[in-house]
């Protein structure tokens, strides 16, 4: 078996320093700023809930509307997609308690604030969406210049080539165990990746073409995305890509060993399992 | 084990940070709305200004289209249809008696009529019109160029900002107040922002602004004050209204409106 950084026992548990200081703290700052650029994000999408394509709104042709409506006599959350309507009673369109339903596209409890209130939502959305800039850009330069993610994000040509294995173990929430489990596997390292040079520069550069300042001063960056209004709309996707990528991310967290996970990227210690079962909280 | 021992210590560590992690959740709905927590928040504000500034230094100019990408229906928002008896008794007479103010900083204060405007040199622009509540709308603009008017009313060295006082009272009872909205100097000069008294090819109508509306083509809309009346050139704009430069920034919004 092999050697490892703590414990000198091939059978015993040992433990790793799996995550840098910086990666942890820059981890925490994410987590922050995404849970309340979401939060904030929707309370802005609630001013006008309804996405289009294009540069301008053709209101009569939304990608998707967030309503409220009525039908026979009833009121009720009216969601459309390409001009298909679905009810969301109770959660989009209208929502809170039923005796007391509340016409809005996101319900309170998941907007900042929980109230509609378009002029709060965007101070906490822009100064986060700042504090989330500089913490990227700190992230990403250390990155680079430390090798973390040509090191422990970039899959070897080995990894490649098992992906499939790797997937199906994954559905059957097997996890690699000893020498494997000091490195993320290959779904992992493939999925941070895209998070991080795909998924999250995409969300930061659409909100920006939604600026007008930043529009005047670089009128390519909102044509690239088709329009102002396309912009909007691949915010809003990629927004949801992301929360997507965390519930996948935060179900294999605890499925893989909540505290184990959870220690690791609090104080960058992991334990790793030569043989056997996992070792849970 | 050594190691045992150390991951004790660390799962008692991590359930602390949990627990800690947990306690501000509890007030987020105060801290959210808090005005210290919001002063703060605001602080972003300057900043996203300065940088955009940075980048736009030079007159760079917001995107213009074509007849084609002109919007079929172009919401109105805001007010659109002033109830106050001045207003009334203007639009009663088709603004015959309507004269706008150029005033306070200047050296020659203006007063205009709104034949006046027409006869001046213009600009026609087809723009994309951004609404705060995140909705575009493109649209034709025929105005006079603001920089034109300033340059003839000749703005005092001490002259900062442009506050725009509008004829319309918006909001609901102990709320409602008169719309204005105020530019820095950089905006008030660009080639691009107009006194648009031609929308689409017609004279404004009365949602769009009557008889006269101004276009800040690279801010948000409410930056883009209806029915305007008098047009003050002042060093600050900390004693009118509420101080901070517009009815909307008045209600929490930025005063750069550029995102």
């Amino acid at each position: 078996m092999t050697a490892s950084a703590v414990d000198h026992s091939a059978s015993a548990p040992s433990a790793v320093y799996r995550h840098s200081l910086l990666v942890r703290v820059t981890h925490w700052i994410n987590v922050l700023c995404l849970t309340l650029l979401l939060m904030s994000g929707l309370q802005i999408f609630n001013a006008h809930s309804a996405l289009y394509w294009g540069q301008a709104s053709d209101f009569a042709k939304p990608i998707l509307a967030i309503t409220q409506r009525e039908k026979d006599g009833r009121e009720f959350g009216a969601t459309e997609v390409f001009g298909h309507t679905f009810d969301t009673t109770g959660v989009l369109g209208l929502s809170g308690p039923p005796d007391n339903r509340q016409e809005r596209a996101f319900p309170a409890w998941i907007t900042l604030p929980g109230y509609q209130d378009l002029a709060i939502g965007r101070r906490w959305h822009f100064f986060f969406a700042w504090i989330l800039v500089i913490n990227g850009i700190v992230y990403l330069v250390s990155g680079f210049l430390r090798g973390h993610f040509r090191r422990d994000l970039l899959p070897s040509g080995e990894q490649f080539r098992h992906v499939g294995g790797s997937f199906v173990e994954h559905l059957r929430l097997r996890f690699p165990k000893g020498e494997q489990a000091k490195h993320y596997n290959v779904l992992q390292k493939l999925a941070y990746l895209v998070v991080v040079f795909v998924v999250l520069p995409l969300l930061i550069v659409a909100g920006l073409a939604m600026s007008p300042g930043i529009d005047a001063a670089f009128p390519w960056l909102t044509s690239v995305f088709g329009g102002r209004q396309s912009a909007r709309t691949v915010h809003f996707l990629a927004a949801f890509t992301l929360v997507l990528f965390v519930a996948v991310h935060v179900l294999m967290v605890l499925v893989s060993g909540l505290w184990n996970n959870m220690r690791s990227m609090i104080t960058g210690w992991y334990r790793i399992d030569s043989t056997g079962e996992t070792h849970g909280g | 084990m050594a190691a045992d021992g150390m991951f004790d210590r660390r799962r008692l560590l991590t359930r602390a940070a949990a627990l800690i992690g947990a306690i501000p959740l509890a007030g987020c709905q105060d801290l959210s709305t808090d005005p210290t927590v919001l002063n703060v928040l605001g602080l972003a504000e300057p900043v996203t200004r300065r940088l955009q500034r940075l980048i736009l230094s030079g007159n760079g100019l917001a995107p213009e289209y074509t007849e084609a990408d002109i919007s079929k229906a172009f919401k109105p928002n805001g007010t659109t249809e002033p109830d106050d008896q001045e207003y009334q008794d203007l639009l009663g007479g088709q603004f015959k008696d309507w004269r706008l103010q150029i005033n306070g900083l200047v050296e020659r204060p203006l007063t205009l009529s709104l034949e006046d405007l027409r006869g001046l040199p213009s600009r026609t622009q087809i723009t994309r019109h951004d609404c705060v509540e995140g909705w575009s709308c493109i649209g034709k603009w025929k105005g006079v160029p603001l920089a034109s008017l300033l340059d003839r009313a000749h703005l005092k060295p001490q002259a900062r900002y442009l506050v725009f006082y509008c004829a319309d009272t918006l909001g609901a009872s102990l709320d409602a107040a008169k719309y204005y909205e105020s530019i820095g100097l950089e905006d008030a000069f660009h080639p691009q922002t107009l006194l648009a008294y031609e929308m689409n090819d017609a004279p404004l109508t009365v949602p769009h602004g009557a008889p006269l509306r101004l276009r800040v083509e690279r801010q948000l809309g409410y930056k883009m004050a209806k029915y305007v009346m008098q047009i003050e050139a002042v060093e600050s704009f900390a004693a009118v209204g509420a101080g901070k430069g517009g009815y909307w920034e008045d209600r929490g919004y930025e005063w750069y409106a550029g995102i």
